[in-house]
């Protein structure tokens, strides 16, 4: 089967920032590749500065690569002009981590998420609203939510806002940056069964960028461990967690557990 | 054990905007004892965030006491007056907040955000209080503690400014702190640091802490006893191996069956639906009759809508707030 998306050697160096003295460059992404196949998800974790952001803002088609290759749909994006790339991004979405944040509070939901028909195609607003409505109803909400306004709405509510405005452009590719982490644990599960359902209901491939092995484990066909901008360790969810090899993917497993051997070493007093 | 505080009954309401009434916390009673680390496990709008700011009575002004005690070292602190509140704020309970970047003052060293704080219970001298600030932060930081002291919060990392705040909360040797999600904000390695901190300023000085939060995951291997909040009120309190690894209200169920299980041994249930509380968490706009997680409890009963379940000893310290045990 044909990938989805084909990274090759990706590099991303941010210029040094600062008056003065001039901060040296930085190199967030170090030549990392990796591919994703359609159906499936790759779980990209790794401590906060490892560099895993970033890659998902180059995947974004947001920043600009330094250096490698995107190859998506027979095209290399990373050598694309800005004209061309407004026409690939709606296939390419990306979902923030804090949905409070990454929706504008003064508009209705309805206009939040039928926004990128407005931005990409001419659709008229009647149309555009009907799709608007098709698409919050795949996530989990009916059409009375179109009216309402974030503020109105629970974490986990807006994060299904954010979801259907992701999906509203019909994408190949959902970049899923942290959406889980803000959330309490029973909604986290809300969300990751959605996620899961709509993999399954329409074939999306996910980039599903966080912290929590446990998280990534559950939702991932394969993980690839990202410390210091560069690849450590990546394999099969199943392989990746019971042997992991690298120092940062025991770490992240150590943080992760609630394992019955953490849960026997509390000291009974 | 010797309790160092004791909550009886606390019941905490919020005035809204419209006249209307949100009853946070309805009948909370617990108690610390010295040295003792407790996890208290609670979602968005369980109330955890308003128990941390009633305890040191730091509530906002729409936010009042509406009914019971907290007896810190057996005197109450809802009926002290400003000047007592200011004197054990701090010296006697302090807290450690979310957000370091923010609860740090910007444009004060850190040494000096430090000293302020015996500033305001003691009678030392800049000098004297400066060495003393020096010896808290070794108790926090390993390493290059000069640094650190005449660091900005802007020139740490998340977690030094997690440490830094830390040592002002422990600077007066206080017998109990809380803390509302110190690791929130941290990565999984910083946060397990940070936890191990807490274990070892317990182990050494004794200090008794809160620890509020809402990832369950956390608490085990770290704290000795945890207590689940659910709408305002105790669901289920007792030892962290009994609650996690054996927990008996319906609720604490549900909960720890939403985290993907992927413990050594079990097969991983790859892309599994995972099971998920049904409903939504109540309005606390209304005080039921009943129990408040009734609505969305798989085992409730007919008498679940009109009886308030009081809680049941399990034995060891387990109690349980749940009908299916007479208490």
């Amino acid at each position: 089967m044909e990938p989805v998306i084909r990274v090759e050697n990706l590099v991303k160096r941010h210029a040094g920032r600062g008056f003065g003295r001039r901060a040296p460059g930085f190199t967030a992404v170090d030549s990392v590749s990796f591919s994703i196949l359609p159906g499936t998800t790759l779980a990209l974790v790794g401590e906060s500065g490892s560099g895993k952001s970033s890659l998902a803002l180059c995947l974004a088609c947001l920043e600009r690569v330094t250096a490698g290759q995107i190859w998506f749909e027979g095209r290399d994006l990373a050598a694309l002009e800005e004209k061309e790339l407004r026409a690939v991004r709606p296939k390419l979405q990306l979902v923030f981590q804090d949905p409070a944040n990454s929706l504008n509070p003064r508009w209705t939901v309805g206009k939040i998420v039928a926004e990128p028909l407005l931005v990409q195609a001419r659709i008229a607003k009647r149309e555009r609203d009907a799709r608007a409505a098709q698409v919050l109803e795949r996530v989990g909400l009916s059409a009375e939510y179109l009216e309402r306004r974030p503020q109105e709405l629970s974490g986990g509510q807006r994060q299904r806002v954010a979801i259907a405005r992701a999906l509203i452009l019909e994408p190949k590719l959902l970049i899923l940056d942290e959406v889980l982490s803000a959330l309490d644990c029973s909604i986290q599960a809300q969300i990751a069964n959605l996620l899961v359902e709509l993999q399954r209901t329409y074939g999306l491939a996910y980039l599903f960028v966080t912290h929590d092995l446990r998280m990534a484990a559950h939702l991932a066909d394969e993980i690839a461990v990202m410390s210091r901008g560069k690849i450590v360790e990546q394999g099969a969810a199943e392989k990746i967690l019971r042997h992991a090899r690298c120092e940062e993917t025991k770490s992240l497993l150590g943080a992760a557990s609630l394992a019955p051997e953490a849960i026997a070493a509390v000291r009974e007093r | 054990m010797n309790q160092i505080l004791e909550v009886r009954d606390l019941r905490v309401a919020y005035g809204g905007r419209d006249g209307g009434v949100w009853h946070a916390l309805n009948g909370v009673s617990f108690g610390v004892g010295a040295g003792e680390i407790l996890g208290v496990l609670g979602e968005s709008g369980s109330g955890k965030s308003t128990l941390a700011a009633t305890l040191l009575r730091l509530l906002p002004a729409n936010g009042r006491i509406a009914g019971g005690q907290i007896l810190l070292e057996a005197a109450d602190v809802v009926q002290m007056d400003a000047e007592r509140l200011r004197s054990v704020r701090g010296r006697r309970v302090s807290i450690v907040f979310q957000e370091p970047s923010l609860a740090l003052h910007p444009t004060i060293r850190i040494g000096e955000q430090v000293g302020e704080v015996l500033h305001a219970h003691g009678t030392l001298s800049k000098r004297e209080r400066g060495e003393r600030a020096r010896g808290i932060l070794a108790k926090v930081f390993s390493g290059d503690i000069e640094r650190i002291f005449s660091s900005y919060p802007h020139e740490l990392s998340g977690g030094q400014q997690q440490r830094a705040l830390i040592a002002q909360a422990i600077a007066c040797e206080p017998v109990v702190v809380v803390a509302d999600e110190p690791t929130a904000s941290l990565d999984p390695t910083t946060q397990r640091e940070i936890l191990t901190l807490f274990q070892t300023l317990r182990d050494q000085f004794g200090i008794a802490f809160i620890f509020i939060t809402h990832n369950p995951a956390l608490l085990a291997g770290f704290a000795d006893r945890v207590l689940v909040l659910y709408a305002g009120k105790v669901a289920e309190v007792g030892p962290t191996h009994a609650v996690l690894s054996s927990p008996q209200h319906p609720y604490t169920q549900a909960l720890l069956k939403c985290v993907p299980q992927v413990a050594a041994g079990e097969a991983l249930r790859h892309k599994a639906l995972l099971p998920v509380i049904g409903g939504s968490a109540p309005s606390l706009a209304i005080l039921s009759r009943g129990c408040v997680f009734e609505p969305r409890c798989e085992e409730r009963m007919e008498m679940c809508q009109t009886q308030e379940p009081a809680a049941a000893m399990l034995g060891n310290r387990h109690e349980v707030s749940c009908l299916k045990f007479p208490a």
